[in-house]
């Protein structure tokens, strides 16, 4: 369940259980009417959620409206005191993201050699992945160096997590060091 | 940046690139500030500026260097702040040396400086010797002055191409921020990092920044505007090979003292300063990883940590991939193909690998490598790819840092798109997986991933608040979540996943990231909006916006002082300062409290190319160094051969570098998988200027080819005149700018501009050198 602290915008009332959305009905808009009206068709009785940017590092607040299982509008949280409800071109557009018709939306799997994908449920694309790891940690694990302790694979690297969460990166980053990854970089550099 | 009198852009466009944080300059304009553009184009940015000044790619040294030089001979710095704030009148030894471009202490068939050689003079008990009157002739002071003597204006003009006029310009009305009461910024991004002298050219604005007294004050310091949203999270919770989280480094197989944790602990831990807290971060960060596993007698799991020997970042990374070295590899949201130097080699490489794991939105030209339109031939590449479709920003919930540091929390706004799953899950049911496979092993080999904590949950989805606490961290014999890093200790009674977060999470309910009451308390910080690492500070070395007594030096700028009848600093902010050191105390003036000497430097002995910024020119330069006669900057690791093929300025004779426009994002794969933004910015193109498409008989819109030592790529000439060749030393030296957004996939599709850059970094971090590369160019038909 989620907590947040909402204060200024009074006319949006939390609603029970469900605190992170946002009732918008309840939305007394004193903007001009006609655009009132016209943005009401595609949202009302929509959800809206906070959330901050994906794309650089300015951290923009975006309320992103959900109806009937999938996003039908995002726009500038007017609350966030970062964008104070603007947003740029990739962050007016974030809706796509969602809809997009290039999402990947199945785990895909390429055998060597082979010159297309083929679909795969998690279970094995995870078990074969984990796998595949235990092979190459366990014939490149290297304890000992010049008498020094130093449990590490130089056989496994990982690659990227600029546009991660921080709790994801702190699980991957955990992860592979437990795992002894030493090639560990992400877009800093790039 | 609302509060600034002066912004100085300089590496970066953030009208295009980070618009929203524009908006913030031009609430300063209204407010009488002035912002200046220092770019090789005419930029978005520029458009809006007061000042614009142009200069050739890759003289970001000189440029400041002559600035240095103007405000040191005008008077225009800011003493007192200098004497107290800085290292200027510390001692440098003698044997300190620089001489036509390398500094005392290089070895040439290493490429390396002994650093030992650039050290600062001690008294007995480890204090360093200064001269307050600045005027030794071995203080900081007096070597930098000298240093920068050499960076006249013309020299500096004659090497960086900059209009004479334009350059005065910008000293002038930058250099006005040194007065009391008034604040500069810098602002940049990888226009100053991407090059051979990245953290050099970063250093120097430091040093400039400092001089003027500009750093911890509203509306100054130096700004790196983040091009990710989480880069900065990501790069504090260490998914860098250098880095455990929090900036802890990381335990080195090739230095010997890091056998064991007692020495790598007296190693890397300084005497004084806010470091010598070291330990506690690290024992607290082992606990937090090995939990019981971790004691004492085992020294808390330090073995358990690999040690590597080299450096293993990104190009030696993708290096060792093309030279078959590895075997697996994982892509979190990464798409090297496109982003990544040189990044023909780079597709090679990945074709050496047996298995590829990448976690994306879409597939990419990365994950798609190995197919006929990549180029390949699918028949001859043998990695085994695996394609996982992972959640967007707002299909799952989490927390992101943005270039404040602020730590602001995500919610789940609606369940992922088809089976695509966050990345938190993956992660979290591979390490689960892997866990059940090792289980019960007895090999010593296993030990090290079998002591690692994993306690999120028993369900394939991992309980983000557990992940949240182990952050933060606990006060392991009470349960209790701990308060801050304050309270971490080093004998294992403390945990912490990283103490620079540690704080955000005080107490059960109160993870201070979802923090949303936007009131603001003063000084436009708003304290309970989201947490800003560390302990929710906003301004960082806000010590420095008070004067050595502990005023604020002006009251327009005041940020935090010290209340004498409270007996602590009060303010705005939340002082980055021990809240109850009186500033009579010792340490009570040093603002800079994680150096060791609590000052900032301008003399730093650290660094491995030098302890003053020098000017050397890029890896491939149209035109000798006019400053010495070292051409490349000494301490750059150069990769011969052919995964790094060098351009001749004869055959390539046109500056190149890379840039974004607003409606991309990165490698593309982001936007160019949009309808919209693909049909706003739908197409590869090179930006030139008339001269130069007149020389060629290019038009706008024709297409054209341009070539690099490593590659060529087809594109739609666009004319402008936001370029404009500039002079250098007589000779006429043309630029040309290009996205770096384009790849094959996506509905927005053109040549990848990175198949041009070369596999060449910086000497401190290995950050190529994107921004300044030699090519040519030439109608297409």
């Amino acid at each position: 369940m989620v907590e947040m602290n909402l204060n200024r915008r009074q006319f949006l009332k939390l609603s029970g259980a469900t605190a992170a959305t946002l009732a918008i009905v309840e939305l007394g808009f004193n903007e001009k009417k006609a655009y009132a009206k016209t943005k009401e068709f595609k949202i009302a009785k929509a959800t809206v959620t906070p959330t901050i940017c994906c794309y650089c590092g300015v951290g923009c607040g975006i309320l992103v409206h959900t109806k009937n299982n999938t996003v039908v509008y995002t726009e500038g949280d007017p609350d966030n005191p970062i964008n104070e409800g603007k947003l740029c071109s990739k962050g007016t557009t974030l809706r796509q993201l969602y809809t997009s018709e290039k999402r990947l939306t199945k785990p895909l799997y390429r055998a060597p050699g082979s010159n297309k994908w083929e679909e795969k449920d998690w279970d094995w694309m995870l078990d074969t992945i984990a796998k595949r790891t235990k092979e190459t940690r366990d014939s490149s694990f290297v304890e000992m160096e010049n008498g020094i302790t130093v449990n590490k694979t130089e056989k496994i690297a990982s690659l990227g997590g600029a546009a991660l969460d921080n709790e994801e990166t702190y699980l991957l980053s955990k992860l592979m060091r437990g795992l002894g990854v030493v090639y560990l970089e992400h877009q800093a550099r790039i | 940046m609302q509060h600034t009198d002066c912004a100085l852009i300089i590496g970066a466009n953030p009208a295009e690139n980070h618009p929203i944080s524009f908006r913030w300059l031009t609430k300063a304009k209204e407010s009488g500030g002035k912002i200046i553009s220092v770019d090789p184009r005419y930029t978005r940015t520029s458009a809006q500026a007061d000042v614009y000044a142009s200069l050739r790619s890759g003289t970001d040294i000189p440029f400041i260097g002559g600035m240095i030089k103007y405000a040191l001979e005008n008077n225009l710095i800011h003493k007192e702040y200098v004497v107290n704030y800085t290292n200027a009148s510390f001692i440098v030894k003698e044997g300190y040396d620089f001489n036509d471009g390398l500094f005392s202490g290089y070895d040439e068939a290493k490429r390396v400086y002994d650093k030992t050689k650039w050290a600062i003079e001690s008294t007995p008990d480890g204090k360093p010797v200064t001269d307050p009157t600045l005027t030794h002739p071995r203080s900081v002071f007096q070597l930098m002055k000298k240093h920068y003597s050499r960076y006249d204006i013309d020299t500096v003009t004659t090497v960086t191409g900059t209009p004479k006029d334009d350059y005065l310009k910008v000293c002038k009305t930058f250099c006005e921020t040194a007065k009391v009461g008034k604040a500069g910024t810098i602002m940049y991004a990888m226009g100053t990092t991407q090059h051979t002298v990245g953290s050099q050219n970063v250093r120097i604005y430091a040093i400039l920044q400092l001089l003027l007294g500009n750093i911890g004050l509203p509306g100054g310091g130096i700004n790196a505007m983040r091009g990710e949203s989480n880069v900065q999270g990501s790069t504090d919770f260490g998914l860098l090979f250098d880095n455990l989280t929090g900036y802890l480094g990381v335990p080195k197989a090739t230095v010997p003292e890091h056998v064991t944790l007692k020495g790598f602990l007296e190693k890397e831990t300084p005497k004084t300063g806010y470091w010598s807290n070291k330990p506690k971060f690290v024992v607290s960060l082992l606990k937090a990883w090995y939990g019981a596993n971790a004691t004492a007698a085992n020294e808390f799991g330090y073995q358990f940590l690999p040690k590597g020997n080299k450096n293993y970042s990104h190009i030696n990374l993708f290096k060792a991939m093309y030279n078959g070295e590895l075997d697996g590899a994982f892509l979190f949201g990464t798409n090297p193909v496109v982003g990544g130097p040189n990044a023909g080699k780079e597709k090679e490489a990945l074709g050496k690998l047996k298995w590829l794991v990448a976690i994306d939105l879409w597939e990419t030209e990365t994950s798609a490598f190995w197919q006929k339109e990549a180029g390949s031939n699918p028949a001859n590449i043998n990695t085994e790819v695996f394609l996982l479709p992972a959640s967007a920003s707002f299909e799952k919930e989490g927390s992101v840092s943005n270039s404040s540091r602020w730590m602001q929390y995500r919610w789940k706004a609606i369940e992922s798109r088809g089976e695509a799953r966050p990345d938190l899950d993956i992660i979290h049911e591979l390490a689960l997986k892997l866990k059940k496979m090792y289980a019960n092993s007895p090999k010593s080999a296993d030990k090290p991933f079998l002591a690692m904590d994993w306690n999120y949950g028993d369900g394939e989805e991992p309980n983000i608040d557990l992940v949240c606490k182990e952050i933060n961290g606990y006060d392991l014999k009470t349960g209790k979540l701990i308060a801050g890093f304050g309270a971490l200790l080093d004998d294992g009674t403390t945990s912490s996943g990283n103490w620079i977060y540690s704080g955000f999470y005080p107490e059960e309910g109160k993870n201070k990231s979802k923090n949303r009451d936007n009131k603001d308390l003063g000084g436009e910080h708003y304290l309970n909006w989201s947490f800003a690492w560390p302990m929710n500070r906003r301004i960082l070395y806000n010590r420095a916006s008070a004067d050595p007594s502990g005023q604020p030096w002006s009251k327009e700028k005041a940020v935090i002082w010290w209340d004498a009848g409270q007996k602590k600093w009060v303010g705005k902010d939340v002082p980055d300062f021990k809240a109850v050191t009186a500033p009579t105390e010792p340490g009570g003036t040093g603002a800079f409290m994680m150096n060791k000497d609590g000052v900032a430097l301008l003399f730093a002995p650290t660094l491995n190319d030098g302890p003053f910024p020098e000017h050397y020119e890029p890896f491939e330069s149209p035109v000798p160094n006019a400053f010495n006669s070292q051409q490349l900057n000494p301490a750059a690791v150069i990769i011969e051969g052919d995964f790094n093929k060098k351009g001749d300025k004869k055959k390539y004779p046109i500056v190149a570098t890379t840039y974004r426009v607003s409606e991309h994002w990165q490698s593309g794969s982001m936007t160019r998988n949009q309808e919209w933004l693909s049909e706003l910015a739908g197409h590869m193109f090179v930006e030139m200027s008339e001269e130069l498409a007149n020389e060629k008989g290019i038009k706008n819109k024709d297409q054209i080819i341009v070539s690099s030592a490593r590659g060529r790529i087809k594109a739609y000439a666009m004319v402008t005149k936001r370029f404009k060749p500039v002079i250098v030393n007589g000779k006429k030296i043309h630029e040309i700018g290009m996205p770096w957004h384009y790849g094959y996939k996506g509905f927005a599709t053109g040549d990848t501009a990175n198949r041009l850059t070369p596999h060449i970094g910086d000497a401190n971090t290995m950050i190529p050198e994107f921004k300044a590369f030699l090519c040519d160019v030439r109608r297409a038909d």
